[in-house]
């Protein structure tokens, strides 16, 4: 790693080193130091996962600020700098960012209740928008497409409508097992035991498509160390072979 | 017997990590080659459905992803934007993830130098845009504006001939998000469901589960769903990738967290009963 | 806001929109919030010389550097900053992107597979007839996702998609209309003010 990183640092320097090549080399570097907390925890493992924390925070720093805080705010109180230079500029920005500053009031614990007007803002401003999209998306088209096959049997053929049938009777099911103001026996005792089942077919769904995603996540490390760096690793050993 | 199953059941999880590192690496050696099998009809909805949209449709594409995701994610959006821009259709890339900004450029400007698109007249990138369904609501109203006339590169949205055509959701045959958070159900309910604008979802697995229920209620007109729904996606636009390359692997690790799933429950039970007939 | 929803291009529309910039600028100070925490945890390491503060060096540079290579040298963007040439693809932001940031966040969470594969032959046991049908269900959706799966059983895809697009969506579908209902419930709450837990209070 040190050799790489000794690289990277030359190439600021003007020394003719491909910087792509160099770059492969750091990223293998790395993939094999956050692999090495696998054997156990170790310094190389901290130093990255520290570097990691940095790099990150870094990146974060310079989009938000690139992309956020120029456009929406510096570029509207001085035009002059950002790409219409011929526009007014519009101080009204100076309230939001003046809420903004607010939020960091957290920093300083005697002026911590400062951050809670912001924190309002903006909570009321979302819960507004909030209740009716879950209303619409959530509640009543999802009940809609619940109903819909199921209600229109007619002309469907008969494998289809009783699979949407499955739906109606599990989302029922379900919704009986979260109602607790009652307790579960007779009726209420089955339909909720048969809810259970179905909520533990969806978890199962959803366990059996985690086991592949973070399968996924291994295999594209792999992908990434045996077809765009061994490459490097083949010519620079074939060199030394010849 | 129990012994052995006593001994496998405290084994070091160091030698489960080596076996699974195993099982992923020895199939990209052996070159082992399964077929990507049948296409899932969500994976398939989402390509029927750019295909019949008329040349020149204007796709918008969120890449709402991080590198942490990136195996599952940027196989499929290099095929989707691939296939939208062979299909001439242009596309108008944008991310409410921070960390997308950068992932954009991966997927898309790679694809792009390929296919000879121009800058601003076939594909405009105007990167990270802070403020989640704040942006979404803006969209609806003004595209340019709540964009504040400035893509990634700090150039003018408006002098650019593409984004003549746009001016709010009306203008976009097809949004698609590409995500591995609960974003698509944020442009569901806002885009979707207030403005009517067309949506699809390029998901990590782990989020597939959640999202279903929305492609069956045609809330979303198409669902691609991790590395298969990838590697299906690659092949219908007929470039491999990472996405079909990963898919043996993929099926040998399966088997191999099956195996570990059943002899650990093989483990339990004799332990179990061993207890049991001790008391 | 709600009457907002409902009955777009009606009065008020101006003022909401000015609602969501001033928003969108809230928003972007959330994250300085975050940052900001992370600095002064790290910097307080280093002042006071806690065990292992050379590792929050690391970090507090490695910000630095970022920084540095973001804002004074240009993330592509133009106008701020020089590029550097020798970088072939963009800028020096970018490479470190790529090649620092790319492999580590990618890394970092690809260890989740090991830890995934031990939980499985350590803790995923078939207790009772739910665990059962979890593991049940879970073992279907694996196979059904990969071509092995096909190959064992020809229909393989077809279970999988059954499963998905019908009892598992029943269940989804049970859980969001609880959902739903629950969280319309809290929201008139927080906005009849008699839930406050979000402001710290």
């Amino acid at each position: 790693m040190a050799d790489a990183e000794q690289s990277s640092q030359l190439i600021i320097l003007g020394l003719s080193l491909n910087p792509q090549v160099v770059g492969l080399w750091l990223q293998a570097a790395l993939t094999f130091a956050i692999l090495s907390f696998l054997i156990g925890d170790n310094p190389v493992y901290k130093f990255a996962e520290h570097l990691f924390v940095g790099i990150s925070a870094g990146y974060g720093v310079v989009i938000v600020w690139k992309q956020a805080v120029l456009p929406l705010l510096i570029f509207k109180l001085l035009p002059q700098l950002g790409p219409k230079p011929d526009e007014l500029a519009d101080y009204w920005v100076l309230i939001p960012g003046l809420l903004g500053l607010m939020m960091l009031a957290r920093f300083i614990p005697r002026y911590d209740w400062l951050s809670r007007y912001p924190i309002a803002f903006t909570v009321g401003l979302f819960m507004g928008a909030g209740i009716p999209a879950v209303v619409q998306m959530n509640l009543l088209q999802q009940a809609q497409a619940t109903m819909k096959p199921v209600l229109g049997l007619g002309s469907i053929e008969w494998g289809l409508a009783l699979s949407c049938l499955v739906v109606l009777v599990g989302v029922i099911c379900t919704l009986t097992y979260f109602y607790f103001s009652r307790p579960h026996e007779g009726v209420l005792g089955v339909t909720s035991k048969i809810g259970i089942w179905f909520l533990m077919v969806a978890f199962g769904a959803g366990f059996g498509n985690t086991v592949m995603a973070r399968m996924s996540l291994l295999i594209g490390r792999v992908e990434f160390l045996l077809y765009e760096w061994m490459p490097i690793v083949s010519v620079h050993l074939s060199k030394y072979v010849q | 017997m129990g012994e052995l199953l006593r001994k496998l059941e405290s084994i070091d999880r160091r030698w489960i990590y080596l076996v699974i590192f195993a099982a992923v690496v020895i199939p990209f050696l052996m070159n082992l080659k399964l077929p990507v099998g049948k296409h899932s009809p969500s994976t398939t909805a989402v390509h029927d459905y750019i295909e019949q949209l008329p040349p020149g449709s204007v796709i918008q594409m969120s890449f709402d992803y991080s590198p942490a995701s990136m195996p599952e994610l940027e196989p499929m959006a290099k095929a989707v934007v691939r296939h939208a821009f062979e299909e001439n259709h242009r596309i108008l890339a944008m991310t409410l993830h921070p960390q997308g900004a950068l992932m954009i450029r991966r997927a898309l400007d790679e694809v792009a130098t390929d296919l000879n698109k121009e800058y601003g007249v076939d594909y405009v990138d105007v990167g990270f845009k802070p403020g989640g369904v704040a942006v979404i609501l803006g969209m609806g109203r003004d595209i340019i504006r709540v964009f504040e006339d400035m893509d990634a590169r700090g150039e003018k949205l408006s002098a650019m001939p593409m984004m003549r055509d746009v001016a709010d959701y009306d203008d976009i045959a097809l949004m698609i998000d590409f995500a591995a958070n609960s974003l698509p159900l944020a442009w569901i309910g806002y885009a979707h469901e207030r403005y009517g604008l067309q949506i699809a979802a390029g998901v990590t697995a782990v989020m597939a589960t959640d999202l279903y229920p929305y492609w069956k209620s045609e809330q979303l007109v198409g669902l691609i769903n991790g590395l298969k729904g990838a590697a299906e996606y690659e092949e219908l636009v007929g470039a491999p990738g990472f996405g079909v390359l990963g898919m043996s692997s993929q099926s040998i690790a399966h088997l191999l967290i099956i195996l570990f799933i059943i002899m650990g429950n093989i483990g339990y039970f004799v332990t179990r009963r061993a207890s049991q007939n001790r008391t | 806001m709600i009457v907002q929803f409902f009955v777009p291009h009606a009065v008020g529309t101006q003022g909401y929109e000015l609602l969501l910039q001033w928003a969108r600028i809230v928003g972007a100070f959330a994250l300085v919030l975050g940052i900001g925490s992370l600095f002064r945890t790290h910097w307080d390491k280093i002042r006071r010389r806690r065990p292992q503060y050379g590792y929050s060096a690391v970090t507090l540079l490695s910000f630095g550097l970022m920084v540095w290579a973001g804002i004074v040298y240009g993330t592509g963007e133009g106008g701020l900053g020089q590029r550097l040439t020798e970088m072939q693809n963009g800028t020096a932001f970018e490479w470190l992107f790529d090649n620092v940031q790319v492999p580590l966040d990618a890394t970092m969470f690809s260890l989740l597979a090991f830890f995934i594969a031990s939980a499985a032959y350590r803790t995923f046991r078939a207790r009772n007839v739910e665990a059962t049908l979890l593991l049940v269900t879970a073992v279907i959706v694996m196979l059904g996702r990969v071509p092995i799966g096909e190959m064992i059983y020809e229909k393989m895809p077809e279970v999988y998609e059954w499963i998905m697009q019908y009892p598992a969506v029943a269940g989804k579908r049970g859980i969001l209309f609880g959902v739903a209902l629950g969280s319309i419930a809290t929201s008139l709450r927080i906005i009849l003010g008699i839930e406050r837990s979000h402001l710290g209070g």
